[in-house]
């Protein structure tokens, strides 16, 4: 027996959005009304990364067996400071304590039909910065975080390409379902964003939210549980 | 040992089931069980559900039974202990009930392999994962609007220790919406059983004390309205209760 890999102070739960970027919506294209979507989606789509997920800057990050590369998801979080359920547009600004800048890891899907658990919700894939006051975030919507990988920019996403912004996420989600104070709204990650390898050094950098840095490391053997 | 939590004369208390089939206080005081407001037997840490998890569902739901395990995750909004009220939203045209093995995990648990499995279960409650079919999308389904929903997901009333079940892959489970039965399965049917949801999860994420996974549903499912009430039950862990209520809205008008 080990103990948990979760160094990060976070305790409430930590939900994340795909499909919230123009550029991703626009990129799966007519995919989306085709097999097995259908239809484009109509409510955020909300995925959970769980608390075996969480880390903090410096982490190092083993990907599960058998995987080889990550995808690094590059985003904003929006820490509650007070419940937010069934809010207005006009009222989510309210709610929100503070931001963090965010790298969600995934393994390559290709496909958002089914839960990606597996390729979500392994340890150590939700590395979380510092809060930084919502007071100092003057328009969310001007917030930026590029992905550094190995020192070399691998890509940049911009707030302001947000299909639901900031408070119009909050409003939709809270409608369905209640964000407690401590909870963390990723604000969305690109469709088949920029991927990173064993042995990779990995930032995330905003302006504003400031940055965090983690290493993809080797798999970790078998070890006794 | 049966334990649950409730809320009683303006406090949280740590129950057991006492010998009169009601609720006993640490200072030995008993109560019936509908004198207590129930909360969710154990504070949840990560909540996996399992969909399609046994064959005959899959089938009524028009699915192969799946190749891998469809596991999605909820967070601690979708609780409610026993005996709690449900909101149905009233533009709803199909919402059901599924009656569901719960599994408490008790120890951290990493590259477990199915042998060992059950050593790490602290013990077994039911659960009630209330579905809401009219808000399912192909994305990441089921979908959290389907599956997150505040208070979706009645759980209790009691914790059973692991060493009371022998063996939780032979247990009836049922449904009855006022008092007729409309759901009937054992957990011999599931097509990914306890200790092999368990060694897959513990390969790629550590589990903690008070994890839970909701194993599935067998077939009979059948819409309920607001009034209903509804109990899940699962031989020798419990009878969970429920109540429907008819909620005003049902989501923000934009979706």
């Amino acid at each position: 027996m080990h103990a948990p890999r979760n160094p990060a102070l976070q305790t409430g739960t930590v939900y994340g959005v795909v499909l919230n970027d123009r550029g991703s919506v626009e990129r799966m294209g007519a995919a989306l009304i085709e097999a097995p979507y259908n239809a484009e989606p109509k409510a955020p789509i909300l995925y959970v990364k769980p608390a075996n997920t969480f880390a903090a800057d410096g982490a190092q990050v083993s990907l599960p067996d058998g995987a080889e590369k990550v995808e690094i998801g590059a985003t904003v979080g929006l820490v509650m400071g007070r419940p937010a359920c069934r809010v207005a547009a006009q009222d989510a600004p309210a709610c929100i304590a503070s931001y963090v800048v965010a790298a969600d890891l995934s393994l390559p899907h290709a496909s958002y039909y089914r839960p990606a658990i597996r390729e979500k919700c392994f340890d150590g894939s939700c590395i979380l910065g510092a809060p930084v006051a919502a007071s100092r975030v003057v328009d969310p919507a001007g917030l930026c975080v590029r992905t550094v990988i190995n020192g070399v920019d691998a890509d940049q996403f911009e707030l302001a390409s947000l299909v639901r912004s900031v408070p119009e996420l909050l409003r939709d989600v809270s409608g369905f379902m209640t964000l407690s104070a401590g909870d963390v709204l990723l604000v969305g990650v690109k469709w088949q964003a920029p991927t990173a390898a064993p042995g990779d050094h990995v930032s995330v950098v905003s302006d504003v939210l400031g940055k965090i840095q983690f290493s993809i490391v080797p798999a970790r053997r078998q070890e006794t549980a | 040992m049966k334990r649950g939590r409730i809320y009683f004369n303006g406090a949280v208390h740590q129950v057991t089931l006492a010998e009169d089939g009601g609720v006993r206080l640490p200072d030995g005081t008993t109560l019936a069980e509908e004198q207590a407001h129930w909360l969710p037997p154990v504070q949840a840490g990560t909540i996996f559900a399992l969909g399609l998890n046994y064959a005959d569902h899959a089938r009524e739901l028009a699915f192969k039974a799946p190749e891998q395990p469809l596991v999605f995750l909820k967070g601690p909004n979708a609780l409610i202990g026993h005996r709690a009220r449900t909101a149905r939203p009233h533009d709803a045209e199909y919402m059901h009930y599924e009656c569901e093995l719960a599994v408490v995990i008790g120890r951290h648990a990493r590259n477990v392999s199915q042998k060992d499995a059950y050593d790490y279960i602290a013990g077994y409650t039911v659960a009630n994962d209330y579905a809401i079919r009219d808000y399912l999308e192909n994305y990441y389904r089921p979908n959290l609007r389907v599956k997150n929903r505040d208070g979706c997901t009645p759980i209790g009333p009691w914790l059973v220790d692991a060493a009371d079940i022998p063996d939780p892959m032979n247990l009836a489970l049922s449904t009855s919406v006022n008092g007729k039965v409309t759901q009937r399965g054992t957990t011999r049917d599931m097509v990914f059983g306890i200790p092999w949801l368990i060694e897959y999860l513990s390969a790629f994420m550590t589990l903690s004390p008070g994890d839970i996974i909701l194993t599935g549903t067998p077939e009979g499912l059948a819409n309920v309205v607001a009034g209903d009430e509804v109990a899940t039950e699962i031989e020798g862990v419990g009878r969970l209760v429920n109540f429907l209520a008819d909620a005003p809205t049902s989501s923000s008008s934009s979706v």
